[in-house]
């Protein structure tokens, strides 16, 4: 018996649309009766179901023809961080409540260019700013992972929440996130699935509402490895309307999965074995390292000395280019505008407005951005950053120069935590990125595979960790070590 | 560096984002939490070190200085929450 059409991977969905077996609108429906069900996991939170059904029509009639690209009638979700023309993109705030694009961002018109097919518009964290995906404007996206027969509501992460819990709930077959401290990794990690951040400059930031510029990427969260090679291919392209989008060939990835990694060496670096980290994280990296061993990699220890500066630096870069991109949301141009009393000028409107519609974690970022750039600490703390910034490149550069191939690490520290747990700790908050954020920091590809259970039957993930603009042999380092690992672990349907 | 009530309330006001009287004290609280945390960045010996400007070595890219895009006041205007006569409206700015 076929698989439920919605619980497909994107290959098998392609190799069956190609050989007429089944149709995009058959695909499409079970996906949209699939989210009809499931709103108990908060995770789409704008439907789009009449857009759906003419794009998987005319993906129909191309496959038909035998004009048919990869993701040709693959039905998706789209994080809310992405503009889409005439569907309203809020980044979970607020401030863009009403917000409807007159432009589609290049990424979601790439994957439409393929023929890909839109569900609707995916829950996050308020501008991409979270772990847990509490800090959005329409509430809480939650993991379809329990532990064990325990009803606690668990977080799939952030800030890609809603995108990883549509993934791993097979409510789409794959979904776009973007990627700026780990916002891809972590939640799919959290989630059992796998996500992909490129190299920054390989997906095309315009039309993304942007939270800091220098670290943005999207990427794909999908099923398998394969799946993110074919869906990351039809995300990327250069693009003249992104000043940092690199003009290079796009490859086949799926093409570069050949499973073979004998001779690969990969670096397993000391700074990632953190105090305080849990035991079964720490086994759990021992597994994935013996798994590539036994499959003709060479393991190699390495040091990454300034690791633990990563998260510090972060949070001075991220939250300065915060406050300069978001300074646009100002009740003039676009979303909310704040009541004015009678007497109100300009400023008031702009303090009323931001105040009401930004929420708690992204006034803090804005304001602690603002400070990090003010007359007189722009050098202590901004500047000093970058150079730290700049030294944590480095240290990639040089583990690279000897001859790593790639880097293996935890995804997370942790499993997927309690909802409400962490939300009072800024800072405890942050801990959850402190293996991701220094391949945004270096503007390197990484990727989250999910590869084992923990001991409450909640998924875990390794990270991978690859030179720039190399994600097809990044890919298959993965493709190698899902094999190995086995994941194929479903949550139990409780929604 | 500890951050008081006067230093929060004057961070807000360049931020463009009002806060209450009442709860600058818990906002400047929330910023030494964090301001601790990235005091950290103290330790490491950047002697000599350029910031960063961009994580990827490349030029950016240069086009003719001429006009490729406009003629959309309506699709620039849809989205305002006040558009009057083809412009933006917002509170008199002049007295």
């Amino acid at each position: 018996m076929m698989t439920d059409l919605n619980a497909m991977t994107i290959a098998d969905a392609r190799n069956n649309l190609r050989a007429g077996e089944i149709t995009s609108e058959e695909l499409t429906e079970a996906c949209l009766t699939a989210i009809d069900g499931a709103g108990a996991l908060g995770a789409f939170v704008h439907h789009t179901p009449e857009i759906a059904r003419e794009q998987a029509k005319a993906a129909d009639a191309r496959l038909q023809a035998g004009d048919a690209p990869s993701m040709c009638g693959i039905p998706l979700g789209i994080k809310d961080l992405f503009c889409t023309k005439g569907v309203p993109s809020q980044a979970a705030s607020g401030i863009l409540k009403g917000f409807k694009p007159e432009y589609e961002s290049t990424v979601s018109q790439n994957l439409f260019d393929a023929g890909a097919v839109m569900l609707g518009k995916l829950n996050m964290d308020e501008f991409a700013m979270g772990s847990s995906n509490e800090t959005s404007v329409y509430g809480n996206a939650v993991n379809p992972w329990r532990r064990g027969n325990d009803e606690m509501a668990l977080t799939p992460g952030g800030s890609s929440g809603g995108s990883a819990s549509a993934v791993s709930a097979d409510l789409c077959l794959g979904a776009t996130g973007t990627d700026t401290g780990g916002s891809i990794r972590q939640p799919a990690a959290f989630t059992g699935i796998t996500g992909i951040k490129p190299t920054y400059g390989r997906c095309s930031r315009w039309g993304i509402v942007a939270f800091a510029s220098s670290l943005d990427q999207a990427g794909p969260m999908t099923k398998s490895v394969r799946d993110a090679a074919i869906m990351l291919e039809a995300m990327c392209s250069h693009d003249p309307k992104d000043s940092t989008s690199a003009d290079i060939p796009v490859p086949d990835f799926e093409a570069m999965l050949t499973g073979d990694i004998r001779g690969k060496k990969i670096g397993i670096p000391k700074e990632y074995h953190m105090d305080g980290m849990p035991e079964e994280i720490e086994t759990h990296w021992t597994q994935g390292k013996d798994m590539l061993a036994d499959a003709g990699a060479e393991i190699v220890d390495i040091s990454l000395p300034h690791t633990k500066y990563a998260l510090p630096a972060y949070y001075v870069i991220a939250p300065a280019e915060a406050s300069s991109n978001l300074a646009r949301y100002d009740g003039v141009r676009y979303g909310h505008r704040a009541k004015l009393a009678q007497g109100d000028g300009i400023t008031e409107m702009y303090e009323k407005t931001r105040a009401e519609g930004f929420g708690a974690e992204v006034q803090r970022r804005v304001m602690i951005g603002t400070y990090v750039l003010s007359a007189g600490f722009y050098d202590a703390y901004y500047n000093r950053a970058r150079k730290v910034r700049a030294l944590i490149k480095k240290d990639f550069e040089d583990v690279f120069d000897a001859g790593i191939d790639a880097i293996l690490t935890p995804a997370t520290p942790s499993a997927a935590f309690e909802l409400g747990r962490k939300s009072d700790d800024p800072v405890e908050m942050y801990l959850n990125d402190v293996f991701t954020v220094t391949v945004n920091l270096a503007g390197l590809p990484g990727i989250a595979v999910p590869t084992g259970l923990n001991r409450n039957g909640l998924p875990l993930g390794l990270q991978l960790i690859g030179r720039p603009w190399e994600e097809g042999d990044l890919l298959n380092t993965a493709y190698a070590l899902e094999a190995a690992a086995g994941f194929v672990a479903k949550p139990g349907k409780w929604w | 560096m500890s951050i008081d009530t006067a230093t929060a309330a004057k961070v807000a006001k360049l931020a463009r984002i009002r806060v209450e009287e009442d709860d600058l004290p818990a906002l400047a609280n929330e910023f030494n939490t964090i301001l601790g945390f990235i005091d950290q960045l103290n330790e490491v010996d950047v002697e000599g070190v350029e910031p960063m400007v961009s994580v990827t070595p490349m030029r950016l890219k240069r086009r003719e200085d001429v006009v490729t895009d406009g003629d959309q006041q309506d699709k620039v205007l849809s989205n305002a929450p006040d558009a009057r006569e083809g412009f933006f409206a917002v509170p008199k700015v002049v007295e």
